[in-house]
């Protein structure tokens, strides 16, 4: 591969950005921290995009198998190759890989990064943290690009925890808010959970393959063909775990919705676009492992298609606006794991490039909503903003056709390419199709029901301060939109065949047929229609509905609109029990028993020592003296007992080469006397 | 000769010592001290240190004990009072000074190959060399820098001493400054 | 005059000075004012020289006599500050009974 030197320059320009700004941030002016800000993801975007252009070519000519099971590739472009471990039989190095899929997913990073870091300029304007907001956000490409660049699993879970960190310093970034620092928290604490998975998934991927890189793992696995389940299993089904967590899927979803506590485009950036996708990536990125282990892979559809459905019916009765997004990126994340699940990876990255569009416009134009509205994100209290917010109102749409699936939007290619591979997955995936597609369903009627009540009808509350949206916000907005209609004209097929040597699935798949996928189309534009009338029904026709079904249906709706009791649940289960474990166990037990005795006793020892000894302290000078002359004879006398005879002889005066004197004579002469 | 000098300034010493324990008023004391350290002046003389016994009753004899008896009279010190004391210095003390008296004795009458001196042995055997000429080219030659390094250390016990005794922000009572006028 | 033409054993110069200094610590424990306590320790400083001049008559050293000029040295040194603390225990304390200055008990 050519040109894979400046490979590390990718992270390298964010660090540089998060060292600049975090440092001397706020002693800057506010102009030079905007510039250092945005020109990190710039450049980085850059060198992407160079790089890019050769995946391209080396794509066009290695694309001569693909669709078929062809030999495991390895990945195109090596560099920054360091030795940063070497203990015992561990040897890892600090290895940066770029393939087809890290270029996709590099793109998406730092174009969609760079848009959002264009957008906070406007958003952020007045925050007094603008400096740290920026820090902290090129922090995070830092670590995003580490993630996506890494060549093993160690790096790549230094990538993993960095992008935690960033998450969690961003979600609290209005960490005087109470809210604010406790979502923060409780998204670092339910990712542990995940984290400890994947890093059981890699300890045992260690001490099952003897590596921890991607490319030696390939290897062992293409010299035993006939290598399939058990331990690969287990090692799926860890790597699964992680990924959940950082993919926010059930049953480790709940820390999600919580970070929308932390700015707007930190929600479109980390929370839709980026992070949240890491855990697709991270299954794409091993998919050789997933391959082998079909109860894993079926695990990871069943938790898919159920976070997507779970979490599309929670998000029909949100009324915060933020919310219904979070709701929707867990349902649309639910997607995704659903087409790794059936082996479709590059059906997934394929709608993970998509959602990164569509879901990035919509948190972008809500928070340019919230920014209209001053703060307000309560659905209830917005309608009539189209004749406000033109700009927003129209991209927006954009983005509502295009989730809900709707063609020729970008949503529609992929949820459908998606859809198709269900369906061909054997009977289990004709289930899956069809939660899949309930669920575009209900995503249509919520995000038109999010239309409706924010843009449409009259404005339900005399908010009088509606700010313009500024042309640095107005501008990514527009850009995102038109990446919204037309990114899926790339096509699914066009987009596997790129990515084939990364990600083409090696196990048989099952062979298509055009006029069955026409058909499941139409399925499932029909499916997003429904959803849209309903929503048209309810929202703009007979506005009194809803509450009269709420009052008719009071279980359901509760049960909904309380989000299952998820969080109250897991309170119950495990974070109550937990406290009381800590109180009786960790704190009387260990603490005061067992800590506390053991601190009383040598307290107890050293009190005692101190009171025998304390006697000889007198103060009283002459007798330290007579200590001090009992001391001196003891030395003495020891020196006494111990030394030789001859010790008392001097030999050393009688040695006549360092003496050379005369002495002898004297003694002789002294002996004369006598 | 020698040995009658000898007698003669060990006794004064050894009277001197014990006159130094028993007098209970401190100025006696620090006569009794002058007495011992001026009969080692001359028993430093018996030894062939003519510059040492110079020293000795220069420095010793004149300065620190001129010292002593300043402070003895600044202070006005009176008879020692008679204070309870400490039980362990009797205890411990006097058996452990017998112990180390008696150590120090084994040890020195045990040290081989001593032997005599004589009056008029010097240190050098080069004829025409003097101890003090000796002394001196040592003292200022090879160990030139301890030797000045010395006088800073009484430079600083001087500027100590002065900071110790020196009573922070005295002041001349306002009646004799009065009177000084 | 035989007797007086006998040479002076160097042991007697060192038992001389053991005696010297046993009496010096002695002082030390006995004396109950601080300045004779003082004056002890300067009786021992100067049965110590003695042994020094001694030994180096012995072995034709003039080290040992070099040893004893940089110990009056310092015994002055010694002799001027320890007098000033003294006098400052003295200011502060208004006397000079050694069983009476017993701070350094708590």
């Amino acid at each position: 591969m050519t040109d894979s030197a400046h490979l590390w320059l990718i992270p390298l320009f964010p660090f540089l950005g998060f060292l600049l700004n975090g440092i001397l941030g706020s002693r800057l002016p506010r102009r030079l921290t905007t510039i250092v800000g945005v020109l990190a993801p710039l450049a980085s975007l850059v060198v992407v995009l160079s790089d890019f252009g050769a995946t391209v070519i080396s794509a066009a000519s290695s694309c001569r198998g693909c669709g078929q099971v062809t030999a495991l590739t390895l990945p195109d472009a090596e560099a920054l190759s360091y030795h940063w471990l070497n203990i015992g039989a561990l040897h890892v190095d600090f290895i940066f890989v770029l393939d087809q899929l890290s270029a996709v997913m590099l793109l998406i990073i730092t174009g969609v990064g760079f848009l959002i870091h264009v957008y906070s300029v406007g958003y952020m304007r007045d925050d007094p943290g603008y400096a740290r907001y920026f820090s902290f956000l090129n922090l995070f490409l830092f670590f995003m690009t580490v993630l996506v660049l890494a060549g093993n699993f160690l790096l790549m879970f230094v990538g993993w925890e960095g992008v935690g960190l960033a998450s969690y310093l961003l979600i609290g970034f209005w960490f005087q808010r109470d809210s604010a620092a406790s979502a923060g928290k409780k998204a670092f604490i339910v990712n542990r959970i995940g984290d400890f998975g994947f890093l059981i998934g890699i300890f045992l991927v260690l001490t099952t393959f003897g590596t921890l890189s991607f490319g030696g793992i390939a290897a062992s696995l293409s010299m035993n063909p006939a290598w399939h389940g058990t331990v690969l299993t287990v090692i799926c089904l860890c790597l699964l775990v992680g990924a959940a967590g950082k993919s926010a899927q059930l049953p480790l979803y709940v820390w999600l919705p919580d970070a929308m506590e932390g700015p707007t485009p930190v929600s479109a950036l980390i929370h839709a676009a980026t992070m949240v996708t890491a855990g697709v990536y991270m299954i794409a990125r091993t998919h050789l492992l997933f391959d082998r282990a079909p109860i894993a892979l079926w695990t990871v559809a069943i938790v898919g298609a159920a976070t997507a459905l779970f979490a599309a019916t929670i998000a029909l009765v949100q009324n915060d606006i933020k919310r219904v997004l979070a709701y929707s990126t867990i349902s649309q994340l639910g997607y995704m794991f659903l087409a790794c699940g059936v082996a479709a990876y590059s059906a997934a990255i394929f709608h993970l490039v998509m959602h990164a569009f569509f879901k990035a416009l919509l948190f972008l134009a809500a928070g340019s909503v919230i920014h209209a509205m001053g703060g307000e994100q309560d659905l209830r209290k917005m309608g009539g903003l189209h004749k406000k917010l033109p700009v927003t109102f129209w991209t927006m749409t954009v983005a509502v056709f295009a989730i809900a699936g709707f063609p020729p939007f970008a949503g529609f290619f992929s949820k459908d390419a998606i859809l198709y591979a269900a369906f061909l997955d054997g009977t289990g995936g004709k289930l899956l199709w069809f939660i899949g597609l309930i669920t575009a369903l209900l995503t249509s009627f919520y995000m038109f029901r999010l239309w409706y009540m924010a843009f449409l009808g009259e404005p339900r509350s005399e908010s009088s301060h509606h700010h313009a949206t500024p042309k640095s916000m107005a501008v990514p907005l527009v850009i995102l939109a038109v990446l919204s209609v037309c990114g899926g004209w790339i096509g699914i097929h066009r987009f596997s065949a790129y990515l084939a040597p990364a990600a083409a699935a090696h196990r048989p798949m099952p062979t298509g047929n055009p006029a069955l996928e026409a058909l499941l189309s139409i399925v499932a534009v029909l499916a997003a229609l429904e959803g849209w009338l309903i929503a048209d029904k309810y929202y703009r026709r007979k506005t009194e509905r809803p509450a009269q079904l709420a009052a008719a249906l009071p279980f359901g709706y509760k049960l909904l609109s309380n989000k299952y009791y998820v969080d109250e649940i897991y309170s119950a289960i495990i974070v109550k029990p937990l406290f009381a474990f800590s109180k009786f166990v960790l704190e009387w037990i260990v603490d005061t028993a067992i800590l506390g005795g053991l601190a009383w006793l040598l307290a107890g020892i050293a009190n005692i020592t101190g009171m025998i000894l304390q006697r000889w302290q007198s103060g009283n000078l002459r007798s330290y003296a007579a200590w001090l002359a009992a001391g001196a004879a003891a030395v003495l006398l020891f020196l006494l007992l111990t030394g030789s005879p001859h010790a008392w002889s001097l030999p050393f005066f009688h040695s006549e080469t360092i003496y050379k004197v005369s002495h002898i004579t004297v003694i002789q002469s002294g002996q004369a006397g006598h | 000769m020698h040995l009658i000098l000898f007698f003669l300034f060990a006794g004064f010493c050894l009277a001197g010592a014990i006159n130094l324990l028993l007098q209970t008023h401190p100025i006696n004391s620090a006569l009794s001290l002058i007495v011992v350290m001026t009969s080692l002046a001359v028993l430093y003389l018996l030894l062939g240190a003519e510059f040492l016994a110079i020293a000795q009753i220069i420095v010793y004899s004149g300065a620190v004990m001129v010292l002593f008896t300043f402070v003895v009279m600044l202070l006005n010190a009176g008879r020692e009072e008679r204070t309870l004391g400490s039980r362990a210095a009797s205890r411990i003390g006097f058996p452990a000074v017998v112990a180390l008296f008696a150590i120090l004795a084994t040890i020195l009458l045990h040290v081989q190959g001593l032997g005599a001196a004589h009056l008029g042995e010097g240190l050098s055997n080069a004829p025409g060399q003097s101890n003090l000429e000796l002394l001196s080219q040592v003292l200022f030659h090879e160990l030139l820098l301890p030797f000045e390094v010395t006088s800073v250390l009484i430079l600083i016990a001087i500027l100590g001493a002065v900071a110790l005794a020196h009573v922070e922000g005295s002041k001349i009572p306002e009646s004799e400054r009065v009177a000084q006028k | 005059m035989s007797f007086l033409q006998h040479d002076v054993p160097l042991s007697w110069y060192l038992l001389l000075s053991a005696i010297l200094f046993s009496l010096g610590v002695v002082g030390f424990l006995v004396k109950r004012n601080l300045i004779t306590v003082f004056m002890s320790i300067e009786l021992m400083l100067n049965a110590v020289n003695l042994s020094f001049v001694t030994f180096a008559y012995q072995w034709h050293e003039v080290r040992g006599q070099i040893f004893v000029f940089f110990v009056m040295m310092v015994a002055a040194a010694e002799a001027a500050v320890g007098l000033a603390i003294i006098i400052a225990v003295f200011r502060a304390r208004s006397t000079l009974a050694v069983d009476r200055i017993d701070l350094m008990k708590l």
